[in-house]
């Protein structure tokens, strides 16, 4: 009883820390709150009877109460020691890690609830097993694929191979049938088990399988969609064992999983099916191909200097270069130069620049600059023909004109932040190669366009130092 | 058969919640949001924690359990840290010293 009630206390305290994760101001007390809510369960759990009864075990062995606690301390050690450590620029392969390993417990706690009763007595939580298996399984690869593309352990680029829509299609049919051969009533332990075994294999290669066509680009996407899964899948853990709060906290998490993956397909203007389907870095771009354009006109840092020390208003589009060059903390030294210079500083981020939703607002802020200056897409685009000068940081799809003008293009119809409105733009570039998504840009072709190659970071701090010489 | 109704009746109102909760994020908390949600769906944690109080059923669904307790437990410490981490970045100018 008291126990239910700690539960309810634990699952409120998620909402409100929800709930207040919607404003900038409350959103630090918000992530506190919810994280009483996880002691406040945890706590829970190690007060229910037949959990605290295992304390009594006489071998030490087989203290399952004891076993707990070393776990606990060693998965939180190593949770600590890990988010103290990482850069933030490591920041999306970690998140994207952590959620594998969310995925990871939920398949564990299946596969030992499935071992407690191999025959499946109860036919609810058979089910639930099938389930929390299959999602969970593909939670896990599926992270640990995402985190080893972030982190360029392997190319970051969509990977196709023959037949991969057939193939994944078959996989997730035979693991459904192994979940309903598995969960029919009667049938002998020994097929269950290899059902299950199956099942757990079929589903870990269907998340490698699934997220190894998604390129970097829409890395944001996927994020959220695994987001999503292990929300999903300590969901259905929680039927299993009949669970309130882990069904109401994985809920929540799996329906804000699925809005975030929405708002950023929205930003993209693909479906999901697409996405996932479609292999989208691969497919290589007919544009670029009608007729000889004007060739990228260059610039120097002496030369931009003088331009910019001339402009009244400076917008920064900010994009995964930004974060690969690590160039956070020359920008916001720029910025504070073009400030006292008499400038007018704002940042413009589109909604899916960078690997995961909202990526470059915690760059800038980790760089201290104020958020007030980050401007969404909606904000910006109307001022975009009264600015000076737009520096174009490591941005390029969502900067690309063809978004608009290319019907032939894979992006037609992404919204994008006009840059090429503004009066002047810079595009700091390391080479004269094509972007991420080997789509080729016309702004960099156009008139009032200005490359600038080379290191962003190294391009940026002089410009700061010609400031300073002055 | 009543029970299970009902837990779906949680689930379902749930994903009312989550989806009314999370429209009103705006963009520049997004990942803070999803970093502080991955942390929430930690929560797996106290399935882990109950199968392995009460396992009884030999070495390899201990082992398991001792498993989704440690992987859980990261996801939940990490998670929330992390989270924290991020948040106490986005500062405004003026409380900036």
């Amino acid at each position: 009883m008291l126990i239910n009630l700690a539960y309810i206390v634990a699952c409120v305290l998620f909402i409100i820390g929800i709930k207040r994760l919607n404003k900038v101001k409350t959103a630090r007390q918000g992530n506190f709150i919810s994280s009483l809510g996880m002691l406040i369960a945890v706590v829970a759990v190690l007060c229910e009877k037949d959990v605290a009864a295992s304390w009594n075990t006489s071998d030490w062995m087989q203290n399952g109460y004891l076993w707990c606690f070393i776990s606990i301390v060693i998965g939180s050690a190593v949770g600590v020691i890990w988010a103290k450590r990482v850069k933030m620029t490591g920041m999306p392969e970690l998140v994207a890690l952590f959620n594998g390993f969310g995925g990871l417990a939920s398949l564990l706690v299946a596969l030992s609830e499935f071992l407690k009763d191999p025959e499946g007595s109860d036919l609810v939580s058979a089910v639930s097993i099938g389930l929390t298996i299959l999602i969970g399984a593909i939670t896990f690869t599926g992270s640990v694929l995402a985190w080893a593309k972030l982190a360029e352990k392997i190319t970051g680029r969509a990977i196709l191979f023959k037949g991969q829509k057939p193939i994944n299609l078959l996989l997730i049919l035979v693991s459904l049938s192994a979940i309903v051969i598995y969960v029919i009533p009667g049938i002998d332990v020994y097929v269950k088990t290899v059902m299950v075994i199956t099942l757990t294999a079929l589903a870990l290669i269907l998340g490698f399988t699934a997220v190894l066509p998604i390129g970097g680009g829409d890395m944001p996407v996927v994020i959220s969609l695994l987001n999503s899964f292990s929300g999903l899948a300590a969901s259905m853990a929680g039927f299993i064992i009949s669970n309130t709060v882990l069904i109401v906290a994985g809920c929540l998490v799996g329906a804000s999983g699925v809005v975030l993956t929405l708002i950023m397909c929205k930003a993209m203007n693909r479906s999901i099916s697409n996405l996932l389907f479609s292999g989208f870095g691969a497919s290589e771009s007919s544009s670029g191909k009608k007729g000889p354009q004007a060739e990228p006109k260059a610039i120097s840092v002496e030369d931009a200097y003088l331009i910019l020390e001339a402009a009244q208003s400076v917008v920064f589009i900010p994009g995964y270069g930004m974060a690969v060059a690590q160039a956070q903390h020359v920008v916001k030294e720029l910025a504070s130069k073009l400030e006292q210079n008499g400038a007018e500083v704002s940042f413009a981020i589109h909604p899916v620049a960078g690997r995961m939703p909202g990526h470059m607002n915690v760059l800038l802020a980790e760089a201290d600059i104020p958020y007030e200056q980050l401007k969404t897409m909606e904000e910006t685009n109307p001022i975009m023909p009264a600015q000076d000068v737009a520096i174009v940081i490591g941005a390029n799809d969502v900067v690309n004109p063809a978004a608009e003008t290319e019907p032939s293009s894979p992006i037609y119809g992404m919204p994008i932040i006009k840059a090429y409105e503004a009066k002047t733009v810079f595009v700091l570039k390391r080479g004269k190669g094509k972007g991420f998504s080997g789509i080729e840009n016309e702004l960099f072709h156009m008139g009032n366009t200005l490359m600038i190659y080379g290191d962003a970071k190294a391009t940026i701090s002089s410009l700061t130092g010609e400031f300073n010489t002055d | 058969m009543e029970n299970i109704v009902f837990l779906i009746f949680i689930f379902v109102i749930a994903a009312f919640l989550g989806v009314e909760l999370i429209s009103k994020v705006p963009s520049q908390l997004h990942t803070p949001l999803m970093s502080g949600t991955n942390a929430i769906s930690g929560i797996t944690i106290v399935g882990a924690l109950a199968v392995c109080a009460v396992q009884a059923t030999g070495t390899l669904g201990m082992i398991l359990s001792f498993l989704a307790v440690i992987f859980a437990a990261i996801n939940v410490v990490g998670g929330y840290l992390i989270t924290d981490r991020m948040l106490r970045m986005f500062r405004k100018k003026e409380d900036r010293k």
